[in-house]
């Protein structure tokens, strides 16, 4: 998931010009716009307003709202570690204990290098749990040390 | 080699299956194949729903399809030399896959082709009765339609139960010049994953489903609105929905029949109230996902104002099998007012986890023992939560309760989208009651006092609670809490967060009255 290109206002005015014709276009233009910088930069909430006749607040507001958009550029990987139900009857909860003691990784704290690990409530594999998503791959029966590695190969790469 | 002679082997791409492997045995044996010039074609079908067999390999063979599995990429060779392609004997042989007894037991109604066919291909899904329902539908009167969805008993899926023929049977009799079908495949639920195993193994079904709603009230407009925790659903359904309009599907005109039915996949974010219809619509409308009131309802007053047929994907999904088989066929499955089938996923700490459609009236203990084979840790069943994060958590010995909307709701549990989470006896469910309060902090939209405010306030008195202080007192406070939030919120996430949370204090009191455990040493 490397290598998105820095904020670009035109780029950004061009993507939204694209969509803007949508019904209820400001989700397609924020994943949009993640998809492309990797996050949402605050310098777009005017161009969106401007583009779909809303107020400011009102996009400011449907960015915020939202769990997955994000305001700064993402570290170089994300994994997305599920922590409902049935992970946790498996033991997700202990596995995010172990992250942070023996691997000094802790759940949606400071990245571990260039990797960040993230909660999130349920990926629909919970018939193989533990999971997680990592660059949008889902791993089933998935440990703390398969974690731990999937940082360290990023800091590897990076 | 000619095509006619390759021998088909079945990988599934199931996002499941890809989570255990799968990718690496297609390569594995794409490649053995190649290097021995067998001739084989391999096809990524759906999960036949064994999720514990998965990656589970099939062979297509003259006496029917026969089953290999779990399949790890190294075993791969292996396999090709004792002869997988005729169905050779080896240790991971399981035998006809139509044979085996968590298939023997099913009545797959809308799983029908999930894992027999290939996902994205119209010619198979046709061959497999594909778009029968949708072309017996094209013959008859929208209210044609709706009687017989209501006679069929079809209840909505997504947990409510509300009956889905009276919720079409508005949307029909309201006057607009724009009506729209919404599906709700915001399958947020911990425990369920049905809507993401049809998406991925049968998307034309939800398809098909949603034009027959359309033609039945007179719809020219469809949203999917898909969680993006689903980045493989998502990707079959885009390309489901651009082969279906290419073939002429839908689009401008459903099988030629003059009827326009535009469809669209969007994508949630991250937000677990946009499984609530309300939220959803606002979601869709491109606003915060702050719920409702109601009324109005959205069958009157939906997306954009608009008269919208709200429903699950397992709603959408039934409705093509009961307009070809007939609304009686379906409501001869099931009991009381509980009809047809229900898609049950069972998951968690279990050792044979997956998909199961069965009508309703099976005991979850049938269920979790018989199928599931208890607790993948081997130690004793503790406790089971029915019907997501707001569902109940049932005892070992209430297990004997019937898969029904009814019997689930007399003992204070719920069916919910029919996901099935086992836990075994380390549980906590002092803990497990905390969690609830503070996912639906983290999750509430924020619209009403009760859930905004009375989810915070319940991780604090349970934290009082764990810790020992006061416990009666807390206790007392913790069920007037309950009451508050199951009477005074405005939607399901604060009426049944306290589901849980009085379960596991009814039914598990003992963990609510443990001594605290010591400070961790600094």
């Amino acid at each position: 998931m490397a290598g998105y290109p820095v904020w670009n206002q035109e780029a950004a005015r061009s993507i939204i010009a694209g969509l803007a014709h949508l019904e209820g276009a400001t989700l397609p233009i924020l994943h949009a716009l993640q998809d492309e910088f990797g996050h949402v930069d605050p310098q777009a909430v005017p161009l969106i307003a401007e583009a779909l006749n809303l107020s400011r607040a009102e996009v400011h507001g449907a960015i915020t709202f939202y769990h997955d958009f994000r305001t700064a550029p993402p570290p170089r990987r994300v994994i997305k570690l599920c922590r409902a139900e049935a992970c946790q009857s498996l033991g997700c909860e202990a596995m995010v204990e172990e992250l942070a003691e023996t691997h000094g990784i802790v759940v949606d704290g400071e990245p571990a290098g260039d990797a960040v690990v993230e909660t999130v409530y349920c990926l629909g594999n919970c018939a193989l749990g533990p999971s997680a998503l990592v660059d949008g791959e889902l791993i089933g029966r998935v440990d703390a040390a398969r974690i731990a590695g999937l940082c360290q190969q990023e800091r590897a790469q990076s | 080699m000619s095509a006619a002679a390759a021998i088909r082997i079945f990988v599934p791409v199931d996002a499941a299956a890809l989570s255990v492997g799968a990718e690496a045995v297609a390569e594995a044996i794409a490649r053995e194949a190649a290097n021995r010039a067998l001739p084989v074609e391999i096809v990524r079908n759906g999960s036949r729903g064994m999720l514990w067999l998965e990656p589970l390999v099939e062979v297509e063979t003259p006496q029917g399809r026969v089953a290999y599995g779990p399949v790890a990429a190294k075993d791969v060779p292996g396999l090709i030399e004792a002869g997988l392609v005729e169905g050779g004997a080896h240790p991971l042989r399981l035998g006809p896959t139509d044979e085996l007894d968590w298939m023997k037991r099913q009545q797959r109604l809308t799983f029908a082709r999930v894992g027999i066919t290939d996902p994205l291909s119209i010619a198979d899904y046709r061959a497999h009765g594909g778009f029968a329902g949708l072309q017996k539908a094209l013959a008859l009167t929208g209210a044609e339609i709706v009687q017989a969805i209501k006679a069929s008993g079809l209840r909505g899926r997504g947990g409510a139960g509300f009956p889905t023929g009276i919720k079409w049977q508005t949307v029909h009799d309201a006057a607009a010049d724009q009506k729209y079908i919404v599906c709700n495949a915001d399958e947020g639920d911990s425990g369920t994953f049905a809507d993401r195993m049809l998406f991925e193994g049968d998307p034309y079904l939800v398809i098909e489903g949603m034009a027959i709603a359309a033609v039945a009230v007179g719809a020219t407009r469809g949203y999917i609105y898909l969680r993006s925790e689903y980045p493989h659903a998502h990707r079959t359904l885009q390309r489901a929905i651009l082969k279906a309009e290419a073939a002429g599907l839908i689009g401008a005109s459903i099988l030629g029949s003059g009827h326009a039915f535009h469809l669209e996949v969007r994508l949630g974010a991250g937000a677990y109230i946009c499984g609530e219809e309300t939220s959803l619509l606002e979601s869709l409308e491109g606003k915060r996902a702050i719920v409702r009131a109601k009324p109005p309802l959205p069958a009157l007053q939906g997306l954009f104002g608009k008269p919208t047929v709200v429903n699950n994907v397992l709603s959408f999904a039934a409705v093509p099998w009961i307009m070809d088989h007939g609304a009686q066929a379906y409501a001869d499955y099931g009991l009381g007012r509980s009809r047809g089938t229900l898609p049950v996923q069972l998951g968690g700490n279990v050792k044979r986890g997956g998909l199961i459609e069965l009508a309703f009236g099976i005991s979850l203990r049938e269920i979790i023992e018989d199928m599931g084979g208890g607790t993948l840790s081997g130690r004793p069943i503790r406790a089971v939560q029915v019907g997501g994060p707001l569902g109940a958590y049932l005892t070992a010995g209430q297990l004997d309760v019937k898969m029904d909307y009814e019997a689930l709701a007399a003992m204070r549990a719920m069916l919910g989208h029919g996901g099935i989470v086992v836990f075994d006896d380390t549980v906590d469910m002092a803990k497990q009651a905390r969690f609830a309060f503070q996912f639906c902090a983290k999750e509430s939209c924020g619209k009403c006092t009760p859930c905004r405010v009375g989810a915070t306030r319940g991780v604090e008195v349970m934290d009082r609670i764990i810790a020992d202080v006061e416990r009666p007192k807390n206790i007392a406070v913790l069920r007037d809490l309950a009451k508050l939030m199951t009477d005074a919120s405005l939607c399901a996430m604060g009426n049944l967060t306290p589901m849980p949370v009085m379960s596991a204090l009814n039914h598990f009191p003992e963990d609510f009255d443990r001594p605290p455990l010591p400070l961790a040493a600094e």
